[in-house]
């Protein structure tokens, strides 16, 4: 059982019997006020969005799902298809349902694949991937530890901002969960 | 890696911050404030209905100086400010730290309406200082600080922008959920928004208006749909301020919470207390603002997760 203050994006719950997703979670909290959690949820099933508002006293229930640890083939208009590693099934999700993960994905990788009673719902990548970037400004020389960053665009078309020494060609590490850039990956 | 990195992109929200809280200390020491340093770790902490407090050994961290400042008031120091780390167990989001910096003052001889003109003049002292004229610009929206802010009640606020009124939401136990789904957004925008006159259940160390028990002479400062403050005429009735201790107590034991040990040397103290105002303001909220960041954790070092 989850309460409030487990929630969190990316949290699994059951909601009037069917599994949600929390897609953006605001905590708020008016002056001498209650905490109130404030989530955008996705139906896992039916795609559809909502937003409620809850408070410190309710609780959850876990989305009722399985696991599975699937391959990315390819995609094919807006289908993704997967490969179970076990049993070599194929299976696939809508643009829709990838979500966010579109920015991440490349072929053959493994990821996570979602089952809510035998259908496939979502996906869930790797904390962390590594890509290389494929369109970079050029490097002001001396920029070193000003903080500054620029944007670069990767070999799956996100644009993220990175430390101006990235160049490109090199691979970098991305935390999949904040899409923010982590660490340049030496080969 | 990640995690020094962004500590150095903070650099100049860092910079900025720490220049405000110098220029609010400029501010009050200007004005003959003493700044005052009370205790972290206290006995209990006032009971509040939804404030919890973090258990140090036996005792608390403080989630705000109140008690033992206004002990101070009543024991003689008219006029005190303090700037200091408070604690708040459950609260983090975009506008929340569970470890955040209160900038609390306290002032003898005036009532709440006194202290909102003594916030615009701390707004006007401070962009002054900043050098960013007499507007700010946050979020994309520019921001009047020139007097006189825009002064509007709760029961007004409801009236405009929600569909219930603020007595049914009370009943209704929607109060909190109205605010902040139709009120807040509309206030401070374009000019900072004084929210006044709060339910007297709501305002548990306030002072009732003379004509209307029912409301309490408590105000929020708003800018940009931020609520950044939180002030209020100080209640000096020892009997009433158990009263209410008393309820809040209550309504934390039906929501499952300990209810607070009663802090009896403040509630003596309150016979001695002058007719004051005083007020909380986050330094991190304002900080947020003269840094134009979307989000609290763009003008600290670091944030619980960071560590």
């Amino acid at each position: 059982m989850y309460t409030a203050s487990d929630l969190r994006k990316g949290l699994r719950i059951m909601l009037d019997d069917d599994p949600y997703i929390v897609v953006d979670f605001q905590f708020v909290k008016p002056g001498k006020g209650q905490s109130l959690y404030r989530c955008k949820l996705r139906n896992l099933l039916v795609g559809t969005m909502m937003d409620r508002t809850f408070r410190e006293v309710d609780t959850f229930k876990p989305a009722e799902t399985q696991e599975k640890t699937m391959q990315f083939l390819y995609k094919e208009g807006d289908h993704y298809n997967f490969m179970d590693t076990e049993s070599y099934e194929q299976i696939h999700l809508m643009e829709e349902q990838i979500g966010d993960a579109k920015n991440f994905l490349i072929e053959n990788m493994e990821v996570r694949i979602l089952l809510f009673r035998e259908r496939p719902i979502d996906i869930t990548l790797p904390n962390f991937v590594d890509l290389v970037v494929m369109e970079a400004p050029p490097w002001i020389k001396g920029d070193t530890v000003s903080g500054n960053y620029k944007p670069v665009i990767l070999e799956t078309g996100y644009k993220v901002a990175v430390p101006p020494f990235i160049e490109q060609g090199e691979k970098i590490r991305i935390d999949t969960r904040s899409g923010e850039y982590l660490t340049r990956v030496k080969e | 890696m990640n995690t020094e990195w962004k500590l150095a992109r903070r650099k100049v929200a860092l910079e900025t911050r720490a220049a405000l809280i110098q220029a609010i200390r400029e501010f009050f020491i200007s004005r003959n404030y003493l700044e005052v340093e009370t205790p972290q770790r206290i006995p209990a902490p006032a009971p509040e209905a939804h404030i919890d407090a973090f258990p140090s050994g036996q005792w608390f961290l403080h989630t705000s100086p109140e008690i033992c400042m206004k002990r101070m008031l009543a024991a003689g120091y008219p006029r005190i400010f303090q700037v200091c780390r408070c604690f708040r167990k459950h609260e983090r989001g975009d506008r929340h730290l569970p470890e955040f910096t209160m900038l609390e003052w306290y002032r003898a001889g005036i009532d709440y309406r006194g202290l909102m003109e003594e916030c615009e003049e701390l707004f006007l002292f401070l962009v002054g200082k900043m050098r960013v004229g007499t507007s700010l610009e946050y979020q994309g929206e520019k921001i009047d600080l020139e007097k006189p802010w825009g002064r509007i009640s709760v029961t007004e606020a409801f009236h405009r922008f929600a569909a219930i009124p603020m007595i049914a939401s009370l009943e209704q136990g929607l109060f909190d959920e109205t605010l902040v789904r139709d009120i807040e957004p509309r206030l401070g925008r374009g000019k900072p928004t004084f929210l006044y006159d709060y339910p007297a259940s709501l305002g548990a160390l306030a002072r009732t208006k003379r004509d209307d028990r029912g409301l309490a002479e408590r105000f929020e400062i708003y800018l940009s749909g931020l609520e950044i403050a939180n002030g209020f005429s100080e209640l000096t009735d020892p009997d009433e301020q158990q009263r209410r201790f008393e309820e809040e107590n209550r309504r934390r034991r039906s929501a499952g919470k300990v209810a607070c040990p009663l802090p009896e040397r403040f509630l003596d103290s309150l016979r001695h207390l002058p007719e004051s105002a005083g007020i909380a303001l986050g330094v991190d909220r304002i900080a947020m603002i003269f840094c134009d960041a979307p989000s609290v954790d763009g003008v600290v070092a670091f944030t619980p997760e960071e560590l």
